[in-house]
């Protein structure tokens, strides 16, 4: 449904290969020619010096992501990928957080650019809508006002036109009567009309890459299908490359062309969406697909938790992080105790870190998913 | 409400007897007769309640005094006599009043600009030099008596070192604006350093807070200019709270900074209200009471309206 719509709407993206990617199709692999992708990470690592010891929050990630594509990053909390978003808008400070890698943003480097180059960036060609809306507006501006000061940072325009242009973004994101709402403030907005607002921000200068970290977690279920709706009708009219960070399968499941399953501070598995949910290789994906209820399957099936607690970010496991709480663990004596597993490919573009032996994976997969495929 | 109420008690906790009370105003050596008349003529053998509602009645209508073999017309904002050189008390009032404005004015922007600047940068260089040194100096800023500061600063910049004149100096800013300015000087500073420490206080802890808001974040997010997110975005958040507490500081500073004034001999409110305590001059006390209860009242209403327009969820 969202890949039709998506495809029937007009398309501005010049030189990408986007349109001739299928969704189950062969994707790059990460780590290639970064001129290839809109949107590439490179070995990014994010660590945070504190008095208890280095936090690893994001340790060696590599993605990426074209123009008019959804990437969805999954994972439970802690794992980094609120830290990743944040990374990615350079919004870590120098003084509190070590970031290395490389960010390819439409051929820009961002890690090595200067605050400032990063600044403009910022808000023009990346924007981000954050998970609650009340809280991430400014209580003591008008939506209209911030809106305005967000296009007006990066377009030279008059208050006037920017007012005009802050009122056709509300109208656009589905707010009744923009002209009058738009000098409200944001508590006089439902919570679901702020996530609009915020959306109407984030896109007022027509930005390249948008990365939503958990949009729809503080909103009513039924507001959340609209966001999520709305986000991918902007989407398709913007042409825009989305980053969708939740621990929601399901919110991927609706949004997403490609997954990357992040378990603490690293890519575990990543590929695209049929990958993910109909040939998932990690042990991890395996309890997070099990934990999540599908409205495909037996009402009587029960939903399996994933035992134990995400790990410490200081004194990760050694080894494979996953191994503690990991039923397969065991299976090749001493390695996922000892050594870290590498992301390798299982399949052109499908790519996951694991000691398992890929037949004997396989075979672990059917039995615990039992899925056909 | 809270003036009427002020002015009711005072007397009460004073707990004058009414022949004390007029012993004061004929002088130590008077005859039994002659207290008695005074308390008739000043009306102080009234019951509480006429002698209050008379206070309250000459407060908005005027009063008529007896005074010895003349009568003596007290006008509308009455506050009594004083039992000392029978003035006005309201006279002796408006007359000091531009004394502690000038103060508490001049001490006031003082200590705003140095005090949230102060704080402002000592949370955005959280845990550098100059926010230890700071806010050891804050600390020490809220901890010292303006009548130790302020002593040090007279004995060392004004007798030792003759930079500033020292206390009982002062001029009109009608007559000499420039002598007016020089003799403050001290007063301001010692005075707004007491505040400017407190204020850089809740300045950094405001900022360290709404710094680290999701609100601060998204206006990074939208590539505002640094500048722009500490002032418009943290600063603006943080001052709201600073603001209702500058209102109330201000307020109760101008119904008499008796400290500074009598450390530096200003004839300001608070001297008044000082010397009155030490003269028995209970209307004269009563008066300023009374006055810097309307002024903390007025400072009040200031302040809610005030945070109305900065806050706007308190409007709806």
């Amino acid at each position: 449904m969202a890949l039709g719509r998506r495809n029937a709407a007009g398309r501005r993206a010049g030189g990408t290969d986007s349109d001739s990617l299928l969704q189950d199709g062969p994707r790059q692999a990460p780590g290639t020619d970064p001129s290839r992708s809109f949107l590439e990470a490179r070995d990014l690592r994010i660590h945070f010096p504190t008095d208890d010891g280095l936090v690893k929050a994001v340790d060696g990630l590599s993605f990426t992501l074209e123009r008019g594509k959804t990437l969805g990053i999954v994972g439970e909390s802690g794992s980094g990928k609120s830290v990743t978003s944040l990374g990615i808008l350079g919004l870590h400070r120098k003084a509190h957080a070590k970031v290395s890698g490389e960010i390819w943003l439409g051929g820009d480097e961002l890690i090595s650019a200067s605050d400032e180059e990063v600044r403009r960036l910022r808000g023009k060609r990346m924007a981000m809508i954050f998970q609650d809306p009340l809280s991430a507006l400014h209580p003591y501006y008008t939506i209209g006002h911030q809106i305005i000061e967000a296009y007006r940072v990066h377009n030279k325009a008059s208050k006037k036109a920017a007012r005009a242009h802050a009122i056709a973004m509300l109208a656009k994101v589905g707010i009744p009567r923009p002209d009058s709402r738009v000098d409200d403030y944001p508590h006089q907005f439902s919570g679901g009309m702020r996530q609009r607002a915020m959306i109407a921000m984030a896109l007022s200068c027509d930005p390249d890459l948008l990365i939503a970290d958990e949009p729809t977690t503080a909103l009513d279920v039924t507001v959340q299908a609209q966001i999520l709706e709305l986000i991918q009708t902007l989407q398709a009219e913007f042409d825009s490359a989305v980053i969708m960070i939740t621990h929601d399968l399901g919110v991927v499941a609706e949004m997403a062309d490609d997954i990357l399953v992040m378990y603490a501070g690293r890519a575990v598995e990543y590929g695209t969406i049929g990958d993910i949910f109909h040939r998932p290789e990690h042990p991890y994906t395996w309890g997070l697909l099990k934990s999540m209820p599908r409205l495909d399957r037996d009402r009587e099936e029960r939903l399996v938790p994933i035992h134990g607690t995400p790990p410490s970010l200081i004194n990760r496991p050694s080894g494979c992080a996953f191994h503690p709480r990991c039923a397969f663990g065991e299976r090749n004596g001493d390695l996922s105790r000892t050594v870290v597993p590498e992301l390798a490919e299982a399949a052109p573009g499908h790519w996951v870190a694991c000691h398992l032996d890929p037949d004997e994976r396989r075979a672990i997969r059917v039995e615990q998913l039992r899925l056909g495929s | 409400m809270v003036v009427f109420a002020i002015f009711f008690l005072l007397p009460r906790i004073v707990g004058q007897t009414p022949e004390g009370m007029a012993q004061r105003y004929v002088g130590r050596d008077s005859s039994p007769e002659a207290i008695e008349a005074t308390v008739k003529r000043l009306h102080l053998d009234d019951s509480i309640p006429t002698q209050y509602g008379r206070f309250v009645k000459a407060i908005f209508f005027g009063d008529d005094y007896s005074l010895g073999p003349q009568k003596a017309h007290c006008p509308a904002p009455c506050l009594g006599f004083s039992f000392n050189n029978n003035q006005p008390v309201w006279n002796e009032i408006t007359r000091r009043l531009p004394v502690t404005a000038s103060l508490a004015l001049g001490a006031a922007v003082i200590w705003l600009i140095s005090g949230v600047t102060t704080g402002v940068i000592s949370a955005l260089r959280r845990g550098s030099v100059f926010d230890r040194s700071s806010m050891s100096v804050a600390l020490a800023g809220v901890s010292l008596p303006i009548y130790f500061t302020g002593l040090v600063a007279l004995t060392v910049l004004s007798y030792k070192w003759g930079w500033f004149p020292g206390g009982g100096t002062y001029v009109s800013i009608v007559d000499n604006p420039a002598k007016w300015a020089y003799a403050l000087v001290l007063p301001w500073v010692t005075l707004s350093f007491l505040y400017a420490a407190q204020y850089a206080r809740f300045t950094r802890a405001g900022m360290l807070e709404t710094m680290g808001e999701d609100y601060v974040r998204t206006a990074r997010a939208k590539g505002l200019p640094e500048r722009t997110v500490v002032t418009k975005h943290a600063l603006r958040a943080a001052i709201t709270p600073i603001v209702t507490i500058f209102g109330l500081d201000l307020g109760l500073l101008l119904g008499g900074a008796v400290l500074t004034e009598s450390t530096f001999s200003l004839p300001g409110l608070g001297k008044l209200v000082i010397d009155g305590i030490r003269n028995n001059d209970l209307p004269v006390v009563l008066g300023v009471t009374t006055f810097a209860a309307l002024f903390i009242v007025i400072a009040n209403l200031l302040v809610d309206i005030v945070y109305a327009m900065l806050d706007p969820k308190v409007r709806t």
